[in-house]
């Protein structure tokens, strides 16, 4: 796995070595600083710092509208924050400031490291008009420009992997929503990411569904992925995820290795965060 | 009723057919570029543009695609010796071109609102979905955004296309003869004007069944995601296995 990494690595600071960044922590996968954005006169992060080193699996809990999906946002830059930096893989993503607001300097660049940083959404957010064969390969096919039979045969074999081979030519109406996210996290690994932020996954589904896609997700931790992932599963949290994360009104209240933050809690808002979800 | 009059006037009708049909197509494909462009346009959020395109809607859609084709084909031939300056004189000398160019115009005003609409239903979350991958500009609009956007649309196109096979009627104003204008010939020569147009009716009627049918068809081709699963295992089924 870490040989895996290594090469991948070397050819990711090859692919940008126009002068914009320069890797100074070899194994860092997402590094963001000092992250601050505001949506009108509501400040929903407030100076937000976390790293996360090649192979971490780091669960982000807190409340709703404590800031943890604006900041995984920010990670891939669906929203862009108004100061602080994101670097992903060592590469810092360049900012301008327009009239508008902050918004990237090289959208190129953006829409070279999405396609290394796959998302997991809540809603799913499948292609309806496209099979789910169609779905795993659009993005390898037409934004990696890999070729297609290459595409389809992993994409077969990512299906099997969560388990809907047989599902392959159905359309994402005609899916559970727990299959629908199953597709979606074929999708996801289908770019062969560096990185995968998964955002509330689990949020939608029936309870039922809910462990289906989780033993998906574990298995992914299990191999080693670089996971940032958005949830209310505090099972997940505690026994999948190699660090917990738990954001407050847009700060970081607690951040260590799940047996330290559950076993001894330091924030008196995360003690009734816990209580709160038993 | 004299029905073996109606006949002959059905063969003499039935000859206008391919001109109705091709002012109708014609225009609509022409009206289907310059609408995506309006639509576009309006949706830029340049304020130039989208004001161009308000205006434009607001004209074509406002006023009567009869007194549009009047003002084309009579109005531009007052500004005979500009446009043989600019060399537009041989287009808008022909009665086929003006006729063209009347209802290209008046389609793109109505088929930009209906792609407007199309365009608008497309689920954020799924265009998000696309930009997490690192699709955007062209190849977003091309692979996620459009094609949504089309099977939105369609039904409403549909009737767009109907209704223009309908007003191609009017460019038998200005000498055009096809179905309506040989029936109105016919008419100057028989005086029958019942039995005439009751089989012009009839074959804007056909026509217009059998495009529907097409377009349901279209329709249905389209949106297998709306359908029922074909391959749904019910249990019956597997006892036989």
């Amino acid at each position: 796995m870490s040989h895996f990494h290594a090469v991948n690595r070397i050819h990711f600071t090859e692919k940008c070595s126009n002068g914009a960044s320069v890797v100074s922590d070899t194994t860092s996968a997402v590094s963001i600083t000092d992250l601050r954005k505001s949506f009108g006169s509501l400040e929903v992060l407030k100076g937000i710092s976390l790293g996360a080193r090649e192979g971490d699996v780091i669960s982000i809990l807190g409340a709703s509208g404590s800031g943890k999906s604006t900041m995984l946002r920010c990670i891939n830059m669906l929203e862009v924050p108004d100061s602080g930096e994101v670097r992903i893989g060592g590469e810092l993503i360049g900012l301008k400031k327009t009239r508008h607001g902050m918004e990237p300097a090289d959208r190129g660049q953006v829409d070279r490291i999405r396609s290394r940083v796959a998302m997991v959404f809540q809603s799913f957010n499948l292609w309806s008009h496209m099979t789910i064969l169609e779905n795993v390969i659009e993005a390898p096919v037409h934004v990696q420009k890999r070729p297609k039979a290459e595409c389809i045969a992993e994409a077969e074999a990512l299906l099997a992997r969560v388990g809907i081979a047989d599902k392959r030519n159905a359309y994402p109406s005609h899916l559970s929503g727990g299959q629908q996210q199953r597709a979606a996290i074929a999708r996801a690994l289908a770019m062969h990411p560096k990185v995968m932020l998964f955002d509330e996954p689990t949020s939608a589904l029936d309870p039922e569904l809910v462990g289906e896609v989780l033993r998906v997700m574990r298995s992914l931790a299990e191999e080693g992925r670089t996971m940032l992932v958005v949830t209310h599963e505090m099972g997940f949290a505690r026994d999948v995820s190699n660090r917990v994360v738990f954001l407050h009104k847009g700060v970081v209240e607690e951040d260590g290795a799940p047996q330290e933050v559950f076993g001894a809690p330091k924030s008196e808002r995360f003690k009734q965060f816990i209580s709160n979800h038993r | 009723m004299d029905f073996a009059f109606m006949r002959d006037t059905f063969w003499t009708l039935l000859s206008g057919v391919p001109l109705t049909l091709n002012l109708a197509f014609t225009a609509v494909a022409l009206g289907a570029v310059l609408a995506m462009l309006i639509a576009l346009m309006r949706m830029s959020g340049v304020a130039v543009l989208d004001w161009l395109a308000r205006g434009y809607v607001f004209v074509f859609r406002g006023s009567p695609l009869l007194v549009q084709i009047f003002l084309i084909y009579y109005g531009l031939g007052q500004f005979r010796p500009t446009l043989q300056e600019w060399g537009l004189w041989g287009f808008f000398r022909e009665p086929y071109w003006c006729a063209i160019f009347a209802l290209t115009l008046n389609t793109a005003a109505y088929a930009s609102e209906i792609i407007r609409g199309g365009l608008q239903s497309v689920p954020a979350q799924q265009v998000e979905a696309a930009r997490a991958c690192g699709m955007s500009g062209f190849l977003l609009f091309r692979r996620i955004i459009f094609p949504i956007a089309v099977r939105q649309a369609l039904p409403a196109y549909g009737s767009e296309l109907i209704l223009m096979v309908k007003a191609t009627s009017l460019a038998s104003i200005i000498t055009m003869m096809e179905v309506t204008g040989l029936a109105a010939k016919l008419i100057s020569q028989t005086f029958r004007a019942v039995e005439v147009f009751v089989v012009a009716g009839l074959i804007y009627l056909v026509l217009n069944f059998i495009i529907t049918r097409i377009i349901m068809a279209l329709e249905w081709w389209l949106s297998p995601h709306l359908r029922r699963p074909p391959e749904v295992t019910l249990p019956v089924e597997a006892a036989h296995v």
